[in-house]
């Protein structure tokens, strides 16, 4: 279990080396990691998925609160797995420790890697020295989602927080991610991903130096 | 203009978004399922999503082909296949047989990109169908063109078939009907 009690997904290998059966049809690590690298879908598919995963949580949840924190856990499951992929194709030959390192890392490799583009920006809170923000400036899970004014405070994108989320904790940096809009006015949309880390990583920080 | 090269056209012009965050997304939304239910549960859920993506997605459909009503069941599986599919997901199933009244025919969907990264879980292999979303999307897409079709997975490459395969049968033509209560 991880400081903030999300489970790491269970690895599969381990379940059905267990049972004394074959497994029958294809082996998942006889699949190719790339086939889908570059591959596109269009953004009304991507769309209408979304549209129904943010139904299905609206109907079971009992406040905006709880709503995000649903967006976020399924956004986690992403990021976990995100972490192994992204760094393998990058084939950089050191696993970054660093904080800055790892964060660069998301702002260039992972956000180049699903949305084909880096992100804005990333910035270090002034004030507090656990906080850091990475910006997207359009980001494609708001584009087709209007939040009533009733719950105007909900931001689709804890979707794209938890993948962050996931994403550190998974590479050993644990902190939470909540996403905030904070509208310019070129950018409606414009979401800051607010990272928290973990006071541990500030002590594994300053114990590196 | 033929069927395949309208499906592309229109999927040439469509804003794109990344496969594989499409893929993990619906993983996610699977995953999550299983958690909170059986997976025959599961089954109906995903076809039920499927339904409510596909009486909104036919409406997209229409918008960006713009085409006429299918003369016939074997037009509908040709455009569902050649520019549905294709337009939504860069992809185009092969359609692998016709049953003999020609009310049901198949769809080959082996390279299905939903089941990229996927591997099910020993006690869900005989019970989970993991892309079941299609099977509603197109009953629900279906149903809005007045068209009634049962459709179902019969095989998966998932669960250690040598395929996978998705049947859809027609069933009726849906005539206008008053709503009840109307009189």
């Amino acid at each position: 279990m991880q400081p903030n009690g999300k489970p790491m997904f269970k690895s599969s290998v381990s379940a059905s080396s267990q049972s004394s059966l074959p497994i029958r049809g294809r082996n998942i690590c006889d699949q190719n990691l790339n086939k889908i690298k570059n591959s596109d879908v269009s953004l009304s598919a991507f769309a209408f998925l979304f549209s129904e995963l943010i139904q299905r949580t609206q109907s079971r949840v009992t406040g905006i609160q709880d709503f995000e924190e649903r967006l976020n856990e399924h956004g986690f499951r992403v990021g976990q797995r995100l972490v192994e992929l992204v760094v393998w194709r990058e084939r950089s030959p050191k696993r970054e420790t660093r904080v800055l390192g790892i964060l660069q890392f998301i702002h260039s490799s992972l956000w180049k890697q699903l949305f084909g583009k880096h992100a804005d920006s990333l910035e270090k809170s002034k004030d507090v020295n656990d906080e850091y923000m990475i910006v997207d400036n359009s980001p494609v899970f708001n584009k087709f989602i209007s939040v009533p004014k009733n719950m105007n405070q909900l931001n689709c994108c804890a979707y794209l927080a938890g993948i962050v989320e996931g994403f550190l904790t998974s590479a050993q940096f644990p902190c939470k991610a909540t996403a905030h809009t904070v509208p310019l006015p070129s950018y409606p949309s414009r979401t800051v991903i607010l990272v928290k880390l973990h006071s541990s990583v500030l002590r594994r920080e300053e114990y590196l130096g | 203009m033929p069927k395949s090269k309208l499906g592309e056209d229109v999927y040439k012009k469509a804003d794109k978004v990344n496969a594989e965050l499409f893929v993990l997304t619906y993983g996610s939304i699977v995953a999550q399922l299983c958690k909170e239910m059986p997976y025959d549960q599961v089954n109906a859920e995903l076809e039920k999503m499927g339904e409510n993506i596909g009486v909104r997605l036919i409406e997209e459909f229409l918008a960006k082909t713009e085409c006429e009503r299918c003369q016939d069941f074997r037009e509908t599986a040709e455009t569902i296949s050649k520019i549905g599919f294709k337009m939504f997901l860069n992809y185009m199933p092969v359609i692998t047989s016709w049953s003999e009244d020609g009310k049901t025919f198949v769809l080959n969907l082996d390279e299905n990109p939903l089941a990229e990264f996927v591997e099910l879980p020993l006690e869900a292999r005989g019970i989970l169908w993991y892309s079941n979303i299609y099977s509603g999307i197109i009953k629900g897409a279906l149903r809005m063109v007045q068209i009634e079709v049962n459709t179902r997975f019969i095989k998966d490459i998932l669960r250690g078939d040598d395929h996978t395969e998705l049947s859809v049968s027609f069933v009726r033509v849906i005539d206008d009907e008053v709503p009840p209560g109307d009189e």
